[in-house]
């Protein structure tokens, strides 16, 4: 991936080296807090999964007692109470609700089943009153416990799946900050340094260059200064003696000399 | 987060079925059946004469309505539509395969557990055994 020599397009500013700072350590707290949730879902995950096998498998237990029921309720009936319960259906007595729990920052559903009681069971109620009345209750009842089983089997399974997305999201954010942004926002930041850094070596450099002119300057200036002060001396020497100012020069550069015969 | 299907907290739904005769009348007997005023029922009796393309309709009709919350499916029926049952991909309602007299509960073939079946060690099944 070309993740790795990647940086941001930024004008490298102190400023905007705080910005990067500030953003690499919550990019680094985020990442760490992430991976967390997505330990805490997996372990979830990993308890829903077990617990979805247990009761599959008494699931396929109980759908098999039951109908156990309805045959037992069939032949002590008679086989037309089929007709009998297809044409009796009119409102479901037998219902679900939804709610939804927070487990580890997601969000899951949960089913549980409850009974309508103002639903239409009159109907139902009738079958099997000419023969085999109790084992059609018993049939009711065993499928009325298939039922509490599997609408929890079905909470699970929703809860299941919906963990599942869950746990994938997460990871691949995890991923995408270790892999992709925390190295982006380093590569910036060591940019933004060694542009810095070679700025301020530009900086010395020009002032130490900005320095030697100075001196240079300094001395020059000295040294016409030096020179214009001897001709100017020389100037007036040479009016009060009326005498040519090479001469005046020369003199001055002489008794620069102390010579001991010349008395002023 | 924002973009996941919200799951609706609702006060009641029902249970769809698509199943043999016998399994539907069992549940009927307990009272999940319904017939709403347009005269739909949330049940489907699957039976030998029944086309494939008519499950695969029932199927779609079912987790389409908005008041189905779980819809209880043979697992030899969904062997018909697989690949319908496979690609269904939301919380809700949920799918749930049953077994039925003829056909036990084969829990290599059901949609949801073959997601996870790399999950599926020998150790993770035999310890639920015991």
């Amino acid at each position: 991936m070309s993740g790795q020599g990647q940086r941001l397009n930024v004008v490298p500013t102190v400023t905007m080296l705080g910005v990067m700072k500030a953003r690499l350590v919550g990019a680094t707290r985020g990442h760490a807090l992430l991976k967390k949730k997505s330990d805490a879902l997996t372990v979830q995950f990993r308890t829903i999964l077990k617990k979805i096998v247990s009761t599959k498998e008494s699931m396929g237990e109980i759908m098999r007692a039951s109908s156990f029921a309805l045959t037992e309720a069939k032949y002590a009936a008679g086989e037309n109470i089929k007709h009998v319960v297809l044409e009796s259906v009119k409102s479901a007595s037998l219902r679900v609700r939804s709610r939804q729990e927070n487990i580890a920052g997601v969000k899951l559903p949960r089913f549980e089943h409850f009974t309508d009681p103002g639903a239409g069971d009159t109907k139902a109620d009738l079958t099997g009153l000419a023969r085999g009345g109790q084992q059609i209750q018993a049939c009711r009842a065993a499928h009325i416990k298939a039922i509490e089983v599997l609408v929890e089997l079905a909470s699970l399974q929703t809860s299941f799946l919906t963990l599942d997305e869950a746990i994938k999201t997460t990871n691949r954010r995890v991923n995408a900050l270790e892999n992709v942004v925390k190295p982006r926002l380093e590569n910036t930041i060591s940019y933004i340094r060694g542009e810095l850094d070679e700025l301020e070596r530009e900086d010395f450099f020009r002032l130490k260059k900005i320095q030697g002119y100075k001196k240079r300057e300094i001395e020059r200036q000295l040294q016409a200064a030096k020179q214009f002060a001897e001709e100017q001396f020389a100037e007036k020497v040479s009016l009060k003696k009326g005498i040519s100012i090479s001469s005046a020069h020369n003199l001055l550069v002489a008794g620069a000399e102390k010579d001991e015969d010349i008395i002023f | 987060m924002a973009g996941r299907a919200q799951i609706p907290t609702k006060n009641s739904a029902l249970i769809a079925m698509i199943a043999d005769e016998d399994t539907v009348v069992g549940f009927l007997l307990s009272g999940v059946g319904d017939v709403d005023l347009r005269r739909k029922r949330n049940y489907f009796i699957v039976d030998s004469k029944t086309t494939v393309k008519a499950i695969e309709d029932a199927f779609k009709d079912f987790t389409t309505r908005e008041d189905i919350a779980i819809v209880l499916i043979s697992q030899y029926i969904a062997n018909m539509i697989r690949f319908q049952v496979d690609s269904y991909n939301n919380p809700v309602p949920a799918i749930l395969e049953i077994p039925s007299k003829d056909h036990p509960y084969d829990p290599t073939q059901d949609s949801v557990l073959s997601r996870v079946r790399y999950l599926f060690s020998a150790e993770s099944i035999a310890s639920s055994r015991y």
